[in-house]
Protein backbone atom coordinates (compact mmCIF):
# COMPACT_ATOMS: atom_id res chain seq x y z
CA UNK A 1 0.00 0.00 0.00
CA UNK A 2 1.47 3.41 -0.86
CA UNK A 3 2.74 5.63 1.90
CA UNK A 4 1.55 9.23 2.01
CA UNK A 5 4.13 11.63 3.37
CA UNK A 6 3.52 15.29 4.23
CA UNK A 7 6.48 17.64 4.50
CA UNK A 8 5.71 20.65 6.65
CA UNK A 9 8.13 23.57 6.61
CA UNK A 10 7.77 25.81 9.65
CA UNK A 11 9.34 28.77 11.35
CA UNK A 12 11.11 26.28 13.66
CA UNK A 13 12.18 23.37 11.51
CA UNK A 14 10.75 20.73 9.21
CA UNK A 15 8.16 18.16 10.30
CA UNK A 16 7.14 14.92 8.57
CA UNK A 17 3.64 13.44 8.84
CA UNK A 18 3.02 9.93 7.55
CA UNK A 19 -0.06 7.90 6.71
CA UNK A 20 -1.13 5.13 4.37
CA UNK A 21 -3.28 5.57 1.27
CA UNK A 22 -6.41 5.88 3.45
CA UNK A 23 -4.96 9.13 4.82
CA UNK A 24 -7.02 8.92 8.03
CA UNK A 25 -4.40 8.30 10.73
CA UNK A 26 -1.21 10.35 10.77
CA UNK A 27 2.01 10.06 12.72
CA UNK A 28 4.29 13.05 13.08
CA UNK A 29 8.08 13.21 13.32
CA UNK A 30 10.32 16.22 13.87
CA UNK A 31 11.33 18.94 14.23
CA UNK A 32 14.22 18.46 11.85
CA UNK A 33 16.86 20.77 10.39
CA UNK A 34 18.00 22.01 13.81
CA UNK A 35 14.96 24.23 14.10
CA UNK A 36 16.00 26.45 11.18
CA UNK A 37 13.20 28.39 9.47
CA UNK A 38 12.11 26.26 6.51
CA UNK A 39 10.49 28.05 3.59
CA UNK A 40 9.83 25.09 1.31
CA UNK A 41 10.40 21.36 1.78
CA UNK A 42 10.02 18.99 -1.18
CA UNK A 43 10.37 15.31 -2.12
CA UNK A 44 12.35 14.29 -5.18
CA UNK A 45 10.52 11.26 -6.60
CA UNK A 46 13.54 10.24 -8.69
CA UNK A 47 16.05 9.95 -5.86
CA UNK A 48 13.70 9.63 -2.91
CA UNK A 49 15.53 12.45 -1.13
CA UNK A 50 13.89 15.25 0.82
CA UNK A 51 15.13 18.81 0.45
CA UNK A 52 14.33 21.81 2.64
CA UNK A 53 15.07 25.43 1.74
CA UNK A 54 16.18 27.28 4.82
CA UNK A 55 17.55 30.54 6.09
CA UNK A 56 18.85 31.02 9.61
CA UNK A 57 18.98 34.52 11.12
CA UNK A 58 22.46 33.68 12.38
CA UNK A 59 23.97 31.28 9.88
CA UNK A 60 22.58 32.28 6.50
CA UNK A 61 20.77 30.42 3.74
CA UNK A 62 21.16 26.81 2.68
CA UNK A 63 19.41 23.65 1.61
CA UNK A 64 18.99 20.67 3.91
CA UNK A 65 18.98 17.18 2.38
CA UNK A 66 17.69 13.95 3.83
CA UNK A 67 18.28 10.66 1.94
CA UNK A 68 16.07 8.64 4.34
CA UNK A 69 12.70 10.44 4.57
CA UNK A 70 13.84 12.71 7.34
CA UNK A 71 15.76 10.42 9.67
CA UNK A 72 19.06 12.19 8.96
CA UNK A 73 19.77 15.60 7.43
CA UNK A 74 22.77 17.48 6.12
CA UNK A 75 23.05 21.15 5.23
CA UNK A 76 24.88 22.62 2.27
CA UNK A 77 25.24 26.01 0.67
CA UNK A 78 28.41 25.63 -1.40
CA UNK A 79 27.93 27.88 -4.42
CA UNK A 80 24.67 29.34 -3.14
CA UNK A 81 25.77 32.95 -3.32
CA UNK A 82 26.09 35.76 -5.81
CA UNK A 83 29.42 37.16 -7.00
CA UNK A 84 30.30 40.37 -5.23
CA UNK A 85 30.56 42.18 -8.56
CA UNK A 86 26.91 41.75 -9.55
CA UNK A 87 25.69 43.61 -6.48
CA UNK A 88 23.15 41.01 -5.36
CA UNK A 89 22.96 39.47 -1.89
CA UNK A 90 21.44 36.07 -1.29
CA UNK A 91 19.31 36.33 1.85
CA UNK A 92 17.22 33.20 1.51
CA UNK A 93 16.31 30.23 -0.63
CA UNK A 94 12.60 30.68 -1.16
CA UNK A 95 11.48 27.73 -3.30
CA UNK A 96 12.73 24.36 -4.53
CA UNK A 97 11.89 22.32 -7.62
CA UNK A 98 13.20 18.78 -8.15
CA UNK A 99 12.99 17.74 -11.80
CA UNK A 100 14.90 15.53 -14.24
CA UNK A 101 17.78 14.88 -11.85
CA UNK A 102 18.19 18.56 -11.10
CA UNK A 103 17.36 20.51 -7.99
CA UNK A 104 16.46 24.12 -8.75
CA UNK A 105 16.40 26.83 -6.11
CA UNK A 106 14.66 30.17 -6.41
CA UNK A 107 16.46 32.76 -4.35
CA UNK A 108 16.09 36.17 -2.78
CA UNK A 109 17.47 38.44 -4.29
CA UNK A 110 15.86 37.05 -7.43
CA UNK A 111 17.90 34.33 -9.11
CA UNK A 112 17.87 30.64 -9.96
CA UNK A 113 20.49 28.17 -8.80
CA UNK A 114 20.92 24.54 -9.83
CA UNK A 115 22.40 21.49 -8.14
CA UNK A 116 23.09 18.29 -10.03
CA UNK A 117 24.64 16.43 -7.09
CA UNK A 118 21.80 16.30 -4.60
CA UNK A 119 22.31 19.81 -3.19
CA UNK A 120 25.99 19.33 -2.25
CA UNK A 121 27.10 22.08 -4.66
CA UNK A 122 25.23 24.80 -6.50
CA UNK A 123 25.68 26.84 -9.67
CA UNK A 124 23.96 30.12 -10.54
CA UNK A 125 21.83 29.67 -13.68
CA UNK A 126 20.15 33.03 -14.15
CA UNK A 127 19.41 36.40 -12.59
CA UNK A 128 17.03 37.24 -15.45
CA UNK A 129 19.29 39.96 -16.77
CA UNK A 130 17.93 42.34 -19.36
CA UNK A 131 14.25 41.77 -18.65
CA UNK A 132 11.90 44.71 -18.14
CA UNK A 133 11.78 45.41 -14.41
CA UNK A 134 15.07 43.62 -13.68
CA UNK A 135 16.81 46.73 -12.36
CA UNK A 136 13.79 47.84 -10.30
CA UNK A 137 13.26 44.53 -8.51
CA UNK A 138 16.86 44.60 -7.32
CA UNK A 139 16.81 48.31 -6.37
CA UNK A 140 17.24 48.53 -2.57
CA UNK A 141 15.08 51.66 -2.50
CA UNK A 142 12.14 49.82 -4.08
CA UNK A 143 11.96 46.85 -1.71
CA UNK A 144 8.79 46.20 0.28
CA UNK A 145 9.05 44.83 3.84
CA UNK A 146 11.32 41.84 3.38
CA UNK A 147 12.80 41.69 -0.09
CA UNK A 148 11.63 40.72 -3.54
CA UNK A 149 12.75 37.30 -4.61
CA UNK A 150 12.06 34.46 -6.97
CA UNK A 151 9.95 32.03 -4.97
CA UNK A 152 8.78 29.58 -7.64
CA UNK A 153 10.04 27.70 -10.68
CA UNK A 154 7.42 25.66 -12.53
CA UNK A 155 8.81 23.03 -14.92
CA UNK A 156 7.05 21.80 -18.04
CA UNK A 157 6.65 18.05 -17.48
CA UNK A 158 7.37 17.09 -21.10
CA UNK A 159 9.81 19.77 -22.24
CA UNK A 160 12.96 19.65 -20.10
CA UNK A 161 14.25 23.08 -21.19
CA UNK A 162 10.98 24.92 -20.53
CA UNK A 163 10.18 26.62 -17.21
CA UNK A 164 8.13 29.47 -15.80
CA UNK A 165 9.56 31.56 -12.96
CA UNK A 166 7.72 33.95 -10.65
CA UNK A 167 9.43 37.16 -9.58
CA UNK A 168 7.60 38.72 -6.64
CA UNK A 169 5.83 41.92 -7.56
CA UNK A 170 6.81 41.70 -11.23
CA UNK A 171 5.18 38.62 -12.68
CA UNK A 172 5.81 35.44 -14.62
CA UNK A 173 8.68 34.88 -17.02
CA UNK A 174 9.06 31.88 -19.34
CA UNK A 175 12.21 30.27 -20.66
CA UNK A 176 12.21 27.62 -23.39
CA UNK A 177 15.99 27.36 -23.69
CA UNK A 178 16.97 26.19 -20.22
CA UNK A 179 17.29 29.59 -18.54
CA UNK A 180 19.30 31.27 -21.32
CA UNK A 181 16.55 33.73 -22.33
CA UNK A 182 13.20 34.80 -20.91
CA UNK A 183 9.90 36.37 -21.96
CA UNK A 184 7.29 38.05 -19.74
CA UNK A 185 3.99 36.12 -19.60
CA UNK A 186 1.63 38.57 -17.93
CA UNK A 187 -0.76 39.66 -20.67
CA UNK A 188 -4.30 40.09 -19.38
CA UNK A 189 -3.41 40.26 -15.70
CA UNK A 190 -4.78 43.02 -13.50
CA UNK A 191 -2.73 45.40 -11.36
CA UNK A 192 -4.41 47.83 -8.98
CA UNK A 193 -1.53 50.26 -9.26
CA UNK A 194 0.09 52.28 -12.06
CA UNK A 195 2.53 50.40 -14.27
CA UNK A 196 5.58 51.92 -15.92
CA UNK A 197 5.69 49.02 -18.37
CA UNK A 198 2.53 46.99 -19.07
CA UNK A 199 4.59 43.82 -19.53
CA UNK A 200 5.60 43.65 -15.86
CA UNK A 201 4.49 44.80 -12.41
CA UNK A 202 2.01 42.04 -11.53
CA UNK A 203 2.04 40.39 -8.15
CA UNK A 204 1.80 36.65 -8.81
CA UNK A 205 1.44 34.70 -5.59
CA UNK A 206 1.12 31.13 -6.88
CA UNK A 207 1.31 29.52 -10.33
CA UNK A 208 0.15 25.95 -11.00
CA UNK A 209 -0.41 23.75 -14.04
CA UNK A 210 -3.40 21.60 -14.90
CA UNK A 211 -2.79 17.98 -15.97
CA UNK A 212 -3.19 18.78 -19.66
CA UNK A 213 -0.13 21.10 -19.59
CA UNK A 214 -1.62 24.01 -21.58
CA UNK A 215 -3.79 25.35 -18.82
CA UNK A 216 -2.23 27.37 -16.03
CA UNK A 217 -3.93 28.88 -13.02
CA UNK A 218 -2.65 31.60 -10.75
CA UNK A 219 -3.59 33.25 -7.49
CA UNK A 220 -2.55 36.84 -7.91
CA UNK A 221 -2.52 39.72 -5.43
CA UNK A 222 -5.29 41.03 -7.70
CA UNK A 223 -7.57 38.11 -8.39
CA UNK A 224 -7.66 34.55 -9.67
CA UNK A 225 -6.64 34.02 -13.28
CA UNK A 226 -6.59 31.23 -15.85
CA UNK A 227 -4.55 30.79 -18.99
CA UNK A 228 -5.56 28.30 -21.68
CA UNK A 229 -2.45 28.92 -23.79
CA UNK A 230 0.36 28.15 -21.35
CA UNK A 231 0.64 31.67 -20.03
CA UNK A 232 0.52 33.61 -23.31
CA UNK A 233 -2.65 35.34 -22.10
CA UNK A 234 -4.70 35.40 -18.91
CA UNK A 235 -8.41 35.66 -18.07
CA UNK A 236 -9.64 36.69 -14.64
CA UNK A 237 -11.88 34.12 -12.87
CA UNK A 238 -12.35 35.81 -9.49
CA UNK A 239 -16.15 36.21 -9.67
CA UNK A 240 -17.86 34.02 -7.08
CA UNK A 241 -14.99 34.05 -4.59
CA UNK A 242 -15.23 36.01 -1.30
CA UNK A 243 -11.97 37.86 -1.95
CA UNK A 244 -9.67 38.49 -4.86
CA UNK A 245 -6.68 37.98 -2.58
CA UNK A 246 -4.90 34.87 -1.35
CA UNK A 247 -1.63 33.04 -1.63
CA UNK A 248 -2.12 29.30 -2.01
CA UNK A 249 -3.52 27.34 -4.95
CA UNK A 250 -3.42 23.81 -6.33
CA UNK A 251 -4.65 22.18 -9.53
CA UNK A 252 -6.42 18.83 -9.52
CA UNK A 253 -3.99 16.19 -10.80
CA UNK A 254 -6.54 14.40 -13.02
CA UNK A 255 -9.12 17.03 -14.03
CA UNK A 256 -8.10 20.10 -16.01
CA UNK A 257 -11.16 22.06 -14.91
CA UNK A 258 -10.75 21.58 -11.15
CA UNK A 259 -8.67 23.92 -9.08
CA UNK A 260 -8.54 24.97 -5.40
CA UNK A 261 -7.71 28.25 -3.67
CA UNK A 262 -7.84 29.71 -0.16
CA UNK A 263 -9.15 33.29 -0.34
CA UNK A 264 -7.89 35.66 2.37
CA UNK A 265 -8.71 39.18 3.47
CA UNK A 266 -6.43 41.47 1.47
CA UNK A 267 -5.56 43.95 4.24
CA UNK A 268 -2.97 43.60 6.93
CA UNK A 269 -4.67 40.58 8.46
CA UNK A 270 -4.48 38.30 5.45
CA UNK A 271 -6.58 35.67 7.21
CA UNK A 272 -9.60 33.69 6.04
CA UNK A 273 -12.61 36.05 5.91
CA UNK A 274 -14.87 36.45 8.98
CA UNK A 275 -12.87 33.97 11.04
CA UNK A 276 -14.43 31.08 9.13
CA UNK A 277 -12.04 28.62 7.52
CA UNK A 278 -12.69 27.42 3.99
CA UNK A 279 -11.07 26.14 0.85
CA UNK A 280 -12.76 27.07 -2.42
CA UNK A 281 -13.01 24.83 -5.48
CA UNK A 282 -14.00 25.28 -9.07
CA UNK A 283 -14.93 22.29 -11.25
CA UNK A 284 -15.55 24.33 -14.37
CA UNK A 285 -12.27 26.20 -14.76
CA UNK A 286 -13.41 29.18 -12.73
CA UNK A 287 -16.97 29.79 -14.00
CA UNK A 288 -18.41 28.84 -10.59
CA UNK A 289 -16.89 28.25 -7.15
CA UNK A 290 -17.89 26.06 -4.19
CA UNK A 291 -17.05 26.76 -0.56
CA UNK A 292 -15.61 23.66 1.16
CA UNK A 293 -15.69 23.97 4.94
CA UNK A 294 -17.02 20.69 6.39
CA UNK A 295 -14.85 19.91 9.39
CA UNK A 296 -13.03 23.24 9.31
CA UNK A 297 -13.46 25.73 12.20
CA UNK A 298 -16.26 28.23 11.56
CA UNK A 299 -15.89 30.56 14.55
CA UNK A 300 -12.95 32.75 15.57
CA UNK A 301 -10.60 30.95 13.20
CA UNK A 302 -8.24 33.66 11.99
CA UNK A 303 -6.07 31.42 9.84
CA UNK A 304 -3.55 32.47 7.22
CA UNK A 305 -2.10 30.16 4.57
CA UNK A 306 0.99 31.12 2.58
CA UNK A 307 1.89 30.48 -1.08
CA UNK A 308 3.30 26.99 -0.48
CA UNK A 309 0.84 26.16 2.28
CA UNK A 310 -1.66 24.10 0.23
CA UNK A 311 -0.90 20.74 -1.39
CA UNK A 312 -2.76 18.02 -3.27
CA UNK A 313 -1.69 14.42 -3.69
CA UNK A 314 -1.77 12.28 -6.85
CA UNK A 315 -4.05 9.45 -5.72
CA UNK A 316 -7.21 8.61 -7.70
CA UNK A 317 -9.34 10.54 -5.20
CA UNK A 318 -6.81 13.24 -4.40
CA UNK A 319 -6.23 14.34 -0.83
CA UNK A 320 -5.73 17.99 0.05
CA UNK A 321 -3.65 19.45 2.86
CA UNK A 322 -3.05 22.94 4.16
CA UNK A 323 -0.93 24.38 6.92
CA UNK A 324 -1.62 27.65 8.70
CA UNK A 325 0.28 30.58 10.09
CA UNK A 326 -0.90 29.43 13.51
CA UNK A 327 0.51 25.91 13.21
CA UNK A 328 -2.44 23.71 12.31
CA UNK A 329 -2.45 21.18 9.47
CA UNK A 330 -5.83 20.25 7.99
CA UNK A 331 -6.33 17.29 5.66
CA UNK A 332 -9.05 16.01 3.36
CA UNK A 333 -9.06 12.53 1.87
CA UNK A 334 -12.08 13.19 -0.36
CA UNK A 335 -11.08 16.02 -2.67
CA UNK A 336 -11.95 18.70 -0.12
CA UNK A 337 -15.50 17.57 0.75
CA UNK A 338 -14.58 17.01 4.42
CA UNK A 339 -11.62 17.98 6.54
CA UNK A 340 -9.90 17.01 9.77
CA UNK A 341 -7.15 18.63 11.81
CA UNK A 342 -4.10 16.35 11.78
CA UNK A 343 -1.62 18.63 13.60
CA UNK A 344 -2.52 21.38 16.02
CA UNK A 345 0.46 22.97 17.70
CA UNK A 346 3.26 23.38 15.18
CA UNK A 347 5.23 26.58 14.70
CA UNK A 348 3.98 28.94 11.99
CA UNK A 349 3.80 26.99 8.74
CA UNK A 350 5.35 28.24 5.50
CA UNK A 351 4.96 25.19 3.30
CA UNK A 352 3.15 21.88 2.92
CA UNK A 353 4.06 19.37 0.23
CA UNK A 354 2.82 15.81 -0.19
CA UNK A 355 4.45 12.73 -1.68
CA UNK A 356 2.86 9.36 -2.43
CA UNK A 357 5.59 6.76 -2.13
CA UNK A 358 5.01 3.24 -3.45
CA UNK B 1 47.38 28.28 19.65
CA UNK B 2 44.27 30.42 19.92
CA UNK B 3 41.39 28.99 21.90
CA UNK B 4 38.09 29.17 19.99
CA UNK B 5 34.69 28.98 21.65
CA UNK B 6 31.86 28.29 19.20
CA UNK B 7 28.11 28.93 19.55
CA UNK B 8 25.67 26.08 20.24
CA UNK B 9 23.76 26.95 17.05
CA UNK B 10 26.83 26.07 14.95
CA UNK B 11 28.20 22.83 16.32
CA UNK B 12 25.19 20.56 15.54
CA UNK B 13 25.60 21.41 11.84
CA UNK B 14 28.96 19.63 11.55
CA UNK B 15 29.87 16.14 12.66
CA UNK B 16 32.10 16.20 15.76
CA UNK B 17 32.68 19.94 15.67
CA UNK B 18 33.34 20.77 19.35
CA UNK B 19 32.23 23.87 21.24
CA UNK B 20 35.87 24.57 22.20
CA UNK B 21 38.86 23.99 19.91
CA UNK B 22 42.48 25.18 19.64
CA UNK B 23 43.71 26.46 16.25
CA UNK B 24 46.98 27.86 14.91
CA UNK B 25 46.08 31.15 13.23
CA UNK B 26 47.32 34.73 12.96
CA UNK B 27 43.90 36.34 12.46
CA UNK B 28 40.21 35.61 13.05
CA UNK B 29 39.85 35.00 9.32
CA UNK B 30 42.61 32.40 9.39
CA UNK B 31 41.08 30.71 12.40
CA UNK B 32 37.79 30.35 10.53
CA UNK B 33 39.69 29.02 7.52
CA UNK B 34 41.37 26.36 9.70
CA UNK B 35 37.94 25.23 10.85
CA UNK B 36 36.63 25.30 7.29
CA UNK B 37 39.44 23.04 6.09
CA UNK B 38 38.42 20.38 8.56
CA UNK B 39 34.66 20.99 8.49
CA UNK B 40 33.82 22.32 5.01
CA UNK B 41 31.00 24.83 5.14
CA UNK B 42 31.84 26.41 8.49
CA UNK B 43 32.91 29.61 6.73
CA UNK B 44 29.52 29.94 5.02
CA UNK B 45 27.78 29.69 8.38
CA UNK B 46 29.86 32.46 9.94
CA UNK B 47 30.62 34.75 6.98
CA UNK B 48 28.56 36.23 4.20
CA UNK B 49 29.53 37.66 0.84
CA UNK B 50 32.57 39.87 0.99
CA UNK B 51 33.57 38.03 3.06
CA UNK B 52 32.28 39.73 6.16
CA UNK B 53 31.01 38.29 9.42
CA UNK B 54 27.29 37.61 9.18
CA UNK B 55 25.15 40.36 10.74
CA UNK B 56 24.18 38.35 13.82
CA UNK B 57 27.56 36.66 14.37
CA UNK B 58 29.82 38.56 16.75
CA UNK B 59 33.45 37.70 17.47
CA UNK B 60 35.41 38.78 20.53
CA UNK B 61 39.18 38.36 20.91
CA UNK B 62 40.27 38.46 24.51
CA UNK B 63 36.87 40.01 25.29
CA UNK B 64 37.27 42.86 22.77
CA UNK B 65 34.92 43.10 19.78
CA UNK B 66 36.80 41.83 16.71
CA UNK B 67 36.55 41.53 12.94
CA UNK B 68 37.91 39.08 10.41
CA UNK B 69 41.25 40.89 10.24
CA UNK B 70 41.80 41.11 14.00
CA UNK B 71 45.18 39.64 14.94
CA UNK B 72 45.42 36.70 17.31
CA UNK B 73 48.12 36.19 19.93
CA UNK B 74 49.56 32.83 20.84
CA UNK B 75 47.12 32.38 23.73
CA UNK B 76 44.20 34.47 22.51
CA UNK B 77 40.71 33.45 23.50
CA UNK B 78 38.25 33.84 20.61
CA UNK B 79 34.54 33.81 21.43
CA UNK B 80 32.19 33.40 18.48
CA UNK B 81 28.73 34.49 19.60
CA UNK B 82 25.40 34.07 17.86
CA UNK B 83 23.72 37.34 18.79
CA UNK B 84 20.73 37.34 21.09
CA UNK B 85 18.08 37.78 18.40
CA UNK B 86 15.02 36.05 17.05
CA UNK B 87 12.16 34.62 19.08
Amino acid sequence: MPQTVLLVGTRKGCFVLESDADRRDWKMRGPYCEGWPIYHAVHDPASGALYAAAASEWHGAGVWRSPDLGETWELSSEGLSYDDDNGLKLSKVAGLTAVNGRLLAGAEAAGIFESRDGSETWTLLSTLDGLPGRESWNDPDKQPPGHLGLPAILPHPDEPSRFWAVVQGYGIFETTDDFASWSPRNRGLRADWPLENPEVGYCVHKLVMSPDRDRLYQQNHCGMHRSDDAGQSWTEITEGLPSDFGFAAVAHPHDRDTFYVIPLDPGHGRCMPEGRAAVWRTRDAGSTWQRLDSGLPQHDAHLGVLREGLAIDSLDAPGLYFGTSTGQVFASADEGESWSEIASYLPAIASVEVAVIE
Amino acid sequence: MAELHLPPTLTPLFRELPRRIDVEAATVDEAIERLNERWPGVRDRLCGQGPVLRPHINVYVDRERAGLDTALEERSRVDVIAAISGG
